[in-house]
């Protein structure tokens, strides 16, 4: 090995503390790059491989009742590759130790073998005899929830029939992935279950026998999706058909759609944040220690190593520590992706985990890392070359310091020399500070962006289920009800106020843009359910006009004033114009509003009613769930508490496991800012201060004159590391929109205070590190060398 | 000079020939005349020793003839090439090739063994001395594996002219080689360099402030105030071993 090689190494060693730390920020940067991206198209295969084993259908359909016969019709269909139909009906379940009532969705399965589409995945038992009608699979997540299991059973009312059925397996669906019942915005385990069930005894329950009414349908590859949508609605229009639909609008489907979009919205904007900033402090740290080895520099070049090699062997040194970096960085990265994926896998109940590293990924921010280290380098190299090696080898000439306009104006005369020494030195490279400020000052930023979520989430939280749901539950009829429903349900046991609405399943037309969507319609001034303006007013909706969330709003590209032509999916289908009266904020799903007796008279009925919002007396919440169960009318019943309970499960948890990363990573990171720019300044002034040791300062004032300019340096960063943070924040919302839910922009002190305090302890304790190093100067060596 | 000595000077070849050196530090009310005019030639084989206080212009001349800085004005042939006019590219060839250089304060890189740190100059020279055998002429064929921490000053200096000598260069440029050293361990590093003089027939130039030591040099050049204040010509030279301060 070549003497300059053997110092490259032997250097490498020396400073390995700060080539730790450099390459740890470098490390977490990679990672969370490495770790989100790969845990994004992970999770993205997994999906589909689930999609593909188990032949997830990509149109669906439900009528009231359609012969058997229609199934060959529906697979003459151009570009229909398989078609299903089966019996999907709602059950009311009763299950031990839940006074609650519960609802299940059964699904027949088919005579004989496996279903043609949307195959279940059997994770325990056995399928069902088809000649023991009472046998049932249940969905693994309502199965655990319940704690059920094979050899167990439940309690249902089927078609008014009350019926004891025996659990005989469990089982996942990729239909179900997400299962949410109707009136539900969010999956929720305990209160809504699938079970499967055997055609035949499915077929006498309902009294459909030879007959279907829902069928699936998977297309074969480049067909219009659309166009067979329309053809199935055609056929099923006679047989009560209420609007087939795609993937897109297959609720569960939708759902893991929106929480990989959410997942991408944040991992493809905090990453690469990330990484900008390590490559950035990178660049400041690599360049500082370049200058500190100007006097090596020199000499080696006055031994005639051309600027080539000597710049050479300190890129090398630069690579190195970088390389370092980039291969701890790629293996966390790695790891922590698996590791994160599998938690999704299990978070979502994939069957399968297919990992998935994309090696451009890997490339991508080795490069970014590799240049921008090799630019700092260049940087500090090119200063040093640039120099003649006399000038090189001596120490550089003492800078020279001014007086400022403190110090002219007399201010400074109370300040003790160290104090003067701080701010000469900070007003004499004020460039070199600011970077050093602009690093810390990222470090809180990216704290601040990757903690303020955790506010915003909550403040999503408080203003849906605090200000604008504010009935204790939801009770949904199986088919809409006269007004006299309503007064029947005010009599039950704890029932404080009752406020009515009418849901129904629409399309939302805007020129070339439709969505499907469901019209709540709403009192004006309600107490319980309102509907809120940007400033939390509630707003009264007007007799007439559709108001639509802003949501809505943007995938319609629909403004005030204009016309949205909506399609109804239910009823007579009416088809009607009806003008955008106000456009309001929310935050969770893309909901449309009008007022009841306007929807009322649009879907040409009387008074009727879909359901009632409840504020219930909690003492009394048994005993009116119980009555409720018993209702026949009532289909379903939503818990606010449950439902605020499921959101934050759902939600918060998807893109919790991500931001704790990125909390991790970010605070890291600030620690090796701080640490690096405390190091440097201690090699860059170690000699200064070593010698105001030997003139006889304590450590404690010493070590005071370069904490004291990281402190001033750290507390000049805190405030600017905030408007930064709030920056990125704005940037992180902006990109987190999907039709689930926006993030409001919303930063909390606790937050800005968290992460300063983070970068503040990260300080101290660089600063403690430092300080030992003071503490240990070799004072006679000082005086023993040159200068 | 006597007429025979001064036809023994013509006769000799010079190695290097300065006309005219001058070199300016700053600008303006901060500029500083390091060197005003100087106008001098060294021989091959010549040994010479650099007088005058700090800040008479010594150093900054030895720099100019090792190729570390360039002038403001005025010229520097090396065996008839003008270095001044090289670029630094070709300084760098032209240290690489001809030029050792011993500082005050060793200028050994502390993370490199004595061996290591020869082996640093002799890496990249054409016909070098192996470093063990430089170490060897300097007296520390037994310290080779030690790092500059370990040694005492004077070890660390002989380290730095072993250095200097292994590439067996055309030119020995010493500045202050025993400015940092005591007596004893100094004379040791001046008989090194005088070996390398008189056994290779190296051009040595020596700055010092210790005039005891002008007694070894072929002449004496005397700096003042950035000009030559005398070019003394030793008629007896001693060895460095008979030299004390």
């Amino acid at each position: 090995m070549s003497a300059l090689n053997r110092k490259l190494l032997r250097d490498l060693w020396h400073i390995r503390g700060q080539a730790l730390a450099i390459a740890v920020v470098i490390a977490c940067g990679i990672s969370t790059v490495v770790m989100s991206f790969g845990t994004l198209s992970s999770l993205e295969v997994t999906r589909d491989a689930y999609y593909e084993q188990q032949r997830f259908a990509d149109v669906f359909a439900h009528l009231k009742r359609a012969p058997a016969s229609l199934e060959s019709e529906i697979a003459r269909i151009g570009g229909v590759k398989r078609v299903d139909t089966r019996i999907v009906e709602a059950a009311n379940l009763d299950v031990a130790g839940l006074d609650e009532p519960v609802l299940g969705q059964l699904i027949s399965l088919p005579k004989r073998g496996a279903a043609k589409l949307n195959q279940i995945v059997l994770r325990r038992g056995r399928l069902p005899e088809p000649k023991r009608p009472g046998e049932v699979i249940l969905s693994e997540p309502f199965a655990e929830a319940h704690g059920l299991s094979p050899g167990g059973h439940i309690l249902a009312t089927i078609n008014g029939h009350k019926q004891r059925l025996n659990i005989v397996g469990i089982a996942l669906s990729p239909e179900y992935i997400y299962a949410i019942g109707p009136g539900s915005l969010m999956p929720d385990d305990k209160r809504f279950g699938i079970v499967w069930m055997g055609r035949d005894a499915m077929e006498a329950s309902f009294d459909l026998k030879s007959a279907f009414n829902n069928v699936t349908v998977s297309l074969m590859r480049a067909t219009d999706e659309a166009q067979v949508i329309k053809r199935l609605d055609d056929l099923l229009a006679p047989w009560g058909g209420i609007g087939a639909y795609g993937r897109e609008d297959q609720i569960s489907h939708a759902f893991v759609a929106n929480e990989i979009e959410e997942l991408r919205g944040i991992g493809s904007i905090v990453p690469p944040i990330f990484l900008a900033v390590a490559a950035f402090l990178l660049n400041v740290v690599i360049s500082r220690i370049i200058a500190t080895e100007r006097q090596q520099i020199g000499l080696m070049k006055a031994f005639g190593y051309s600027d080539l090699v000597v710049g050479g062997h300190y890129l090398k040194l630069v690579l190195l520590i970088a390389s370092i970096g980039i291969i701890l960085g790629c293996l966390a990265g790695a790891w922590l992706g698996r590791a994160v994926t599998e938690l999704y896998t299990e978070f979502f109940r994939f069957p399968v985990l297919y990992f998935r590293l994309d090696f451009h990924v890997f490339a991508a921010a080795g490069l970014v890392s590799l240049a921008a280290s090799g630019l700092g380098a260049l940087g500090g190299i090119r200063a040093a070359v640039s120099l003649p090696p006399a000038v090189a080898m001596q120490p550089a000439a003492p800078t020279t310091y001014r007086r400022g306009l403190a110090g002219k104006l007399g201010l400074t005369k109370r300040l003790s020399q160290p104090t003067l020494m701080i701010m000469r030195h900070l007003g004499r490279w004020p460039f070199r500070a600011g970077l050093t400020a602009l690093g810390i000052s990222m470090s809180v930023a990216i704290l601040v962006a990757s903690l303020f979520f955790f506010d915003a989430t909550e403040h999503m939280l408080d203003i849906y289920f605090h200000h604008g749901q504010r009935q204790d539950a939801t009770v949904v009829f199986s088919e809409p009800r006269s007004l006299r429903a309503m007064a029947e349900i005010r009599r039950f046991p704890g029932v404080m106020a009752t406020e009515p609405f009418r849901a129904v399943a629409v399309k939302l037309h805007h020129g070339p843009r439709s969505e499907r969507a469901s019209i709540a319609g709403l009192d004006s001034r309600t107490v319980l359910r309102r509907v809120l303006d940007t400033d939390l007013k509630p707003v009264s909706l007007p007799p007439t006009g559709l108001i639509l969330s802003t949501k809505m709003a943007e995938m319609l590209d629909a403004r005030t004033g204009q016309q949205i032509r909506i399609e109804v999916l239910e009823g007579r289908r009416p088809l009607v114009e009806v003008v955008v009266t106000a456009i309001v904020e929310e935050y969770i799903a893309a909901p449309a509003y009008m007022h009841r007796a306007a929807l009322n008279d649009l879907m040409g009925e009387g008074r009727l009613i879909s359901g009632v919002f409840l504020q219930v007396d909690n003492r009394y919440a048994a005993a009116l769930y119980h009555t409720l169960k018993d209702t026949p009318a009532v289909a379903g019943v939503t818990l606010q508490t449950a439902a605020l309970e499921a959101v934050r499960k759902t939600m918060a948890e998807t893109l919790n496991i991500m931001m704790s990363f990125y909390v991790l990573f970010g605070s890291l990171i600030a620690f090796g800012v701080v640490y690096n720019s405390a190091r440097v300044s201690l090699s860059e002034r170690g000699r200064e201060l070593a010698s105001l040791r030997v003139l006889g300062f304590t450590r404690a004032e010493v070590s005071y004159i370069l904490l004291g300019e990281l402190a001033v340096l750290t507390l000049a960063a805190l405030p600017i590391g905030c408007v930064f943070g709030v920056g990125l924040a704005r940037l992180i919302v902006s990109n987190l929109n999907t039709e689930l839910f926006r993030v409001p922009m919303v930063v909390t002190p606790v937050t800005f205070a968290m992460a300063m305090s983070a970068v503040i302890v990260a300080a101290t304790v660089s600063g403690l590190i430092v300080r030992r190093r003071i503490d240990r100067f070799d004072l006679v060596a000082v005086l023993k060398t040159r200068e | 000079m006597t007429n025979k000595a001064a036809d023994e000077y013509a006769m000799a070849a010079t190695a290097f020939t300065v006309r005219g050196l001058s070199k300016i530090y700053g600008a303006g009310e901060t500029e500083v005349h390091a060197l005003r005019g100087i106008d001098l030639e060294l021989l091959e084989g010549e040994l010479v020793v650099l007088l005058g206080p700090s800040g008479s212009g010594k150093s900054t001349f030895l720099n100019i003839l090792g190729g570390l800085d360039t002038p403001t004005s005025g010229s520097v042939y090396f065996r008839g090439q003008d270095i001044t006019a090289l670029d630094s590219g070709g300084l760098t060839r032209y240290r690489r090739d001809h030029v050792g250089f011993v500082f005050q304060f060793y200028n050994l890189i502390p993370s490199l063994t004595a061996r290591e740190n020869v082996a640093l100059v002799t890496e990249i020279a054409a016909d070098p001395l192996p470093p063990a055998e430089a170490l060897d002429i300097v007296g520390l064929a037994d310290r080779l594996d030690h790092f500059p921490a370990q040694l005492s000053g004077g070890e660390q200096q002989r380290v730095a002219v072993a250095r200097a000598i292994a590439k067996k260069p055309e030119v020995l440029l010493c500045d202050e080689p025993t400015g940092a050293l005591d007596s004893k361990t100094g004379i040791g590093v001046l008989e090194a360099i005088e070996r390398v003089n008189q056994e290779f027939g190296t051009t040595a130039a020596i700055i010092t402030h210790n005039a005891a030591i002008a007694g070894i040099a072929d002449r004496v050049i005397s700096f003042a105030d950035g000009a030559l204040a005398s070019v003394h010509r030793n008629e007896q030279k001693i060895s460095a071993a008979e030299v004390s301060w």
